[in-house]
């Protein structure tokens, strides 16, 4: 028999609905694979009898007789900015530290009633804030990717959803739960070599996710192909009257529609992404994908962007200081950690609490965001970051006049080392020049692998949709998915 | 009315007054969740996972408390806002779980309306004026600390948090502490009314920032300080009169103004600083991300149009011209949407035989006295509308006189039985038996013959002896009208 952990949630699904064998099978084979990768650090919390329980019921349901549920049999990873309802839920941060929520998120929610069960809670940023996976209170998550250069540097993941990308690339899970701010669920893919899509802002119910910034989190699924990002999030869209900003439109059904057919369609090739000092391997990939569009039937098309480069200055502006106001609810009154010097009055127990709670990089975002809001600094840069947000969306309003869905490289650079790059918090930030702009548009975006850089790491193309275009997007990357064949996979050493 | 001044060493100073009301709107449910809100109930048992502010709790608009928004400001012929949106107020404190307060400071619901005030309510040839409101918007209210469970602790109550307030912000047009408590109490009716707020100062569902500044008349506005969360129309007053006063104490002694918040202490009577402006919070008000611009459609607006009742300048204006009532009876009826409630279904109950002016004079006098003396409010009264209508057509059509009227309602208001029964089984029916008053006032006269030869020789005010005495014979229960009529024919003959 195959070794159930090398299945996609598509394989998964159909060979638990042939017989072939067992939900408890497979989740017994993910659990031991998650049980012996502590060394990529990629989960907070396992929860392997979350595996089996769910795992259980679908072995019942299907001894019963009732038609099985759409991801009956399938285990999953669910990244720990999600609420779980009896399951500790830290968003990686100290200050949540032993919080068990008595909800459960609504994407989560959706997850479990589809049939799906939980692995555990995989790691990432610090409330979801960092490029790497190495702001988390519960350390770094290590890639299963090494260079080919003889070194044995530990790479980073990516991030935010660092442990969502970690842990597929090393098959501990079939797919995961991302959420993506400004590029966080696409980056991380592109450095493991899976996909990962972010749908339009609103499909994805926001109830239940620990906030980063609430104009801009979107929750998307990760996986190793097209197809079971396609049903993933088919589970996890869909109407909430508990978000006000989630869409009231019906769930597309995203399988069925997969067609890596691109005849007429026309695909738009941003040249502001072309940036200075961008590795020339991954110019050469985009030259690539280019070329597999056009021969899966596209018309390319040169558009422009021309907001481009004022895109991650906004970024930078908006998410902190929604985040400055979204972090105020941790202060020790009512759940978490609670700091309390002998003596201490109200505000002590505040900034005792969140100097201890808060890690560098929430903290650094917390200050840029609160000085950003302050009387005097307002109108210079929040007001003026909403203008540049407005002027981007103008931008890709303007470029759906000429073509379709856009395509650009997902990420300036393959995955780098573990402590390379924190030192300089603008160097990490500069990771997500590629991905913000789609986010700062509410766009679907997503990542696919396309190939390896002469070092032997993943490098991600991506495809941006119109508004509500996820369909499109998904068979973008099926059709680069069908020419790119990419099967590179990670020696364990793990 | 004469102008409000305060009397300096250095000359008169005019008061110049703001007022910034919260009122708590009248909903079952919280403003972005679906708890409730009950007033007294036990700490922290109308608190959702919302209120509390829980990682990844997600605000949603309450369309009821926006619409009883929406339906005060057309109350006070404001322009409603089809596109406003909702504000972060971001500060810490422990009954503020999210850390920010969700308001609308940029893109109110509400804009410019205006408030008729009378300016003397005992005297309404005193005339009216026009105060201006500057904007209602909606916001959340904050939970509240308790200091008095625990020697060294303080506990939090979140049943408050989240409730839905409507600030009501005024023009600085009010001049004296007059205007401004009768800009309260008219605000406060036209919330009743309305319907959008119990108006119940007591239990904190309406609160005042007073703004106070004083200018020598004619000059700019001067500095202003902002005295909070001030909970009842006397107290309002008495923070004027108090700030004014403490202002041109320190202007005239060469003192200038801070701008500042204070707080009242209804003990003596006095203000206090709380904070001034230079240790301001800094709220860093943004638009909040959770929420989409509210767009309200023409339907939406059309309902709430249709759905306001009669207000009280309206009707105040239909029972003087309409049903001719006095100034003052309009006034008085219309003061209270539950007294004007009660007294038309009073003139339906009691029917065209009932002048309006009949019903008015009964209800201010006879009911109030009664009400003021069991000390129970309109609503309670023990007397219902259609009891009242059923005496005062008895008192119209004659079966008993304006006194018995009042025994019968005294016996209604002890034992609650109807006036016809009342009447009925006492035998208090009036007669206009013409044969037995004759045959009483034959007796009478009989028995006071020198008064009657008196009378004939020219001393008319004896006329009212023998009403007496007739009415007396016949135990009260003559009409008066025909007593009077035959006496005449008596005498005259």
């Amino acid at each position: 028999m195959t070794d159930l952990t090398d299945l996609t949630v598509a394989g998964l699904r159909d060979g638990f609905r042939a017989g072939d064998f067992t939900a408890r099978e497979a989740a017994e084979a993910f659990n031991t694979a998650v049980a012996g990768a502590k060394a990529l650090n990629a989960f907070i919390v396992e929860t392997p009898e979350h595996a089996l329980a769910a795992a259980d019921a679908a072995d019942a349901a299907r001894a019963a007789g009732e038609a099985p549920k759409p991801l009956a049999g399938v285990p999953i990873g669910m990244k720990d900015l999600f609420a779980t309802k009896g399951v500790q839920t830290t968003a990686a941060s100290h200050i949540l530290e032993g919080f068990t929520p008595t909800y459960e998120s609504t994407v989560s929610q959706k997850l479990w009633d589809a049939g799906a069960g939980m692995l555990g809670k995989l790691n990432l940023d610090q409330f979801a804030m960092g490029s790497s996976n190495e702001t988390s209170f519960f350390g770094n998550v290590i890639s299963p990717w090494r260079r080919k250069d003889g070194g044995n540097a530990a790479l980073t993941p990516g991030g935010s959803s660092g442990g969502s990308a970690s842990a597929i690339a090393a098959r501990l899970c079939p797919a995961a739960t991302g959420t993506d701010t400004g590029g966080s669920i696409r980056q991380p893919a592109a450095f493991v070599g899976i996909s990962g899509i972010k749908p339009t802002y609103g499909r994805c119910s926001r109830w239940g996710t620990v906030a980063f910034a609430s104009s801009l989190d979107q929750a998307g699924p990760m996986a190793r192909d097209v197809t079971d990002c396609a049903i993933m999030l088919e589970a996890m869209s869909g109407f909430d009257p508990k978000d006000a900003t989630s869409l009231d439109l019906p769930v597309p059904a995203w399988e069925a529609g997969l067609s890596p057919d691109m005849t007429g369609k026309r695909i738009g090739i941003p040249k502001e992404y072309r940036v200075d000092g961008m590795p020339a391997e991954i110019e050469a990939l985009w030259q690539q994908g280019i070329e597999w569009m056009r021969d899966a039937g596209a018309e390319i098309v040169e558009v422009s962007l021309p907001h481009t480069k004022y895109a991650l200055p906004a970024y930078y502006i908006v998410a902190p200081a929604e985040a400055s106001s979204n972090l105020a609810r941790y202060d020790g009154v009512r759940f978490g950690q609670r700091e309390l010097p002998e003596g201490a009055n109200l505000q002590d127990m505040y900034a005792a609490t969140r100097a201890a709670g808060f890690g560098d990089e929430v903290k650094r975002r917390i200050l840029i965001g609160t000085y950003v809001l302050s009387a005097g600094f307002y109108d210079a840069y929040y007001t003026q970051a909403q203008k540049v947000r407005t002027l981007i969306a103008q931008d890709f309003e303007k470029a759906w006049a000429v073509c379709d869905l856009l395509l650009t490289p997902t990420a300036p650079s393959a995955a780098f080392a573990l402590g390379e790059k924190q030192a300089d918090p603008l160097a990490m930030y500069l990771n997500d020049v590629f991905t913000v702009p789609a986010s700062l548009a509410g766009l679907p975006a997503m990542s696919v692998p396309g190939g390896l850089d002469g070092a032997g790491l993943p490098l991600g193309l991506q495809v941006i949709g119109r508004p509500l275009d996820e369909q499109g997007v998904l068979n973008a990357g099926l059709a680069i998915e069908q020419r790119a064949g990419f099967s590179a996979r990670a020696e364990k050493w793990w | 009315m004469s102008e409000y001044r305060i009397h300096g060493a250095t000359g008169d100073w005019e008061v110049v007054i703001g007022l910034e009301v919260h009122a708590q709107v009248t909903s079952k449910a919280k403003l972005f969740s679906g708890a409730a809100t009950a007033f007294g109930a036990e700490p922290n048992t109308q608190v959702s996972l919302v209120d509390a502010a829980m990682p990844g709790m997600l605000p949603v608009p309450n369309r009821e408390c926006i619409r009883q928004a929406v339906r005060t400001g057309m109350a006070i012929d404001a322009a409603i806002n089809k596109w406003s949106r909702f504000d972060r107020k971001n500060y810490f404190y422990a009954d503020l779980p999210q850390g920010y307060q969700i308001s609308q400071l940029y893109h109110p619901l509400v804009g410019e309306g205006r408030i008729e005030i009378a300016l003397d309510d005992k005297n309404p040839d005193a005339g009216t004026k026009a105060i201006g409101v500057e904007r209602i918007h909606v916001e959340q209210d904050a939970g509240k600390l308790m200091h008095d469970q625990h020697p060294t602790r303080s506990y939090v109550d979140l049943n408050r948090s989240g409730v839905a307030l409507m600030e009501i912000v005024s023009k600085p047009d009010m001049r004296s502490p007059a205007e401004a408590g009768a800009y309260v109490r008219k605000l406060r009716t036209i919330l009743r009314y309305v319907g959008s707020c119990d108006g119940n100062m007591e239990e904190g569902s309406m609160r005042a920032d007073v703004n106070v500044s004083v200018r020598k008349p004619g000059d700019a506005f001067g500095t202003r300080t902002e005295t909070k969360n001030v909970n009842s129309v006397r107290f309002v007053m008495q923070t004027i009169e108090y700030e004014a006063q403490r202002q041109v104490d320190v202007l005239e002694s060469g003192g200038t103004i801070v701008q500042e918040t204070r707080l009242f202490d209804p003990d003596k009577g006095v203000t206090r600083s709380m904070r001034s402006k230079e240790d301001a919070h800094d709220y860093r008000y943004f638009p909040d991300p959770d929420l989409l611009p509210l767009e309200l459609d023409d339907a939406f607006l059309e309902e709430c149009r249709a759905s306001l009742p009669e207000l009280p300048d309206a009707k105040r204006a239909r029972y003087e011209g309409e049903l001719g009532l006095s100034p003052y009876n309009a006034a008085v009826l219309t003061a209270e949407g539950e007294t004007a409630r009660w007294f038309e279904a009073l003139l339906d109950a009691a029917g065209s035989t009932v002048t309006a002016k009949a019903a008015a004079n009964w209800v201010i006098s006879d009911l109030f006295g009664a009400l003021n003396r069991i000390g129970k409010d309109i609503e309670a009264s023990p007397v219902t509308p259609a009891q009242g209508g059923e005496l005062l057509r008895l008192i119209a059509d004659g079966t008993i006189s304006n006194t018995l009227g009042k025994q019968v309602f005294e016996i209604m208001l002890e034992t609650g039985e109807g006036a016809e029964a009342i009447v009925e089984a006492r035998g208090l029916k009036q007669t206009s038996d013409t044969g037995a008053i004759e045959a009483e006032i034959a007796k009478v006269l009989a028995a006071n013959a020198d008064k009657v030869a008196d009378y004939r020789g020219g001393k008319d005010k004896l006329f009212g002896f023998f009403v007496g005495q007739t009415m007396k014979a016949m135990a009260g229960k003559a009409n008066p009208g025909v007593v009077n009529d035959l006496l005449k024919k008596a005498l005259d003959q």
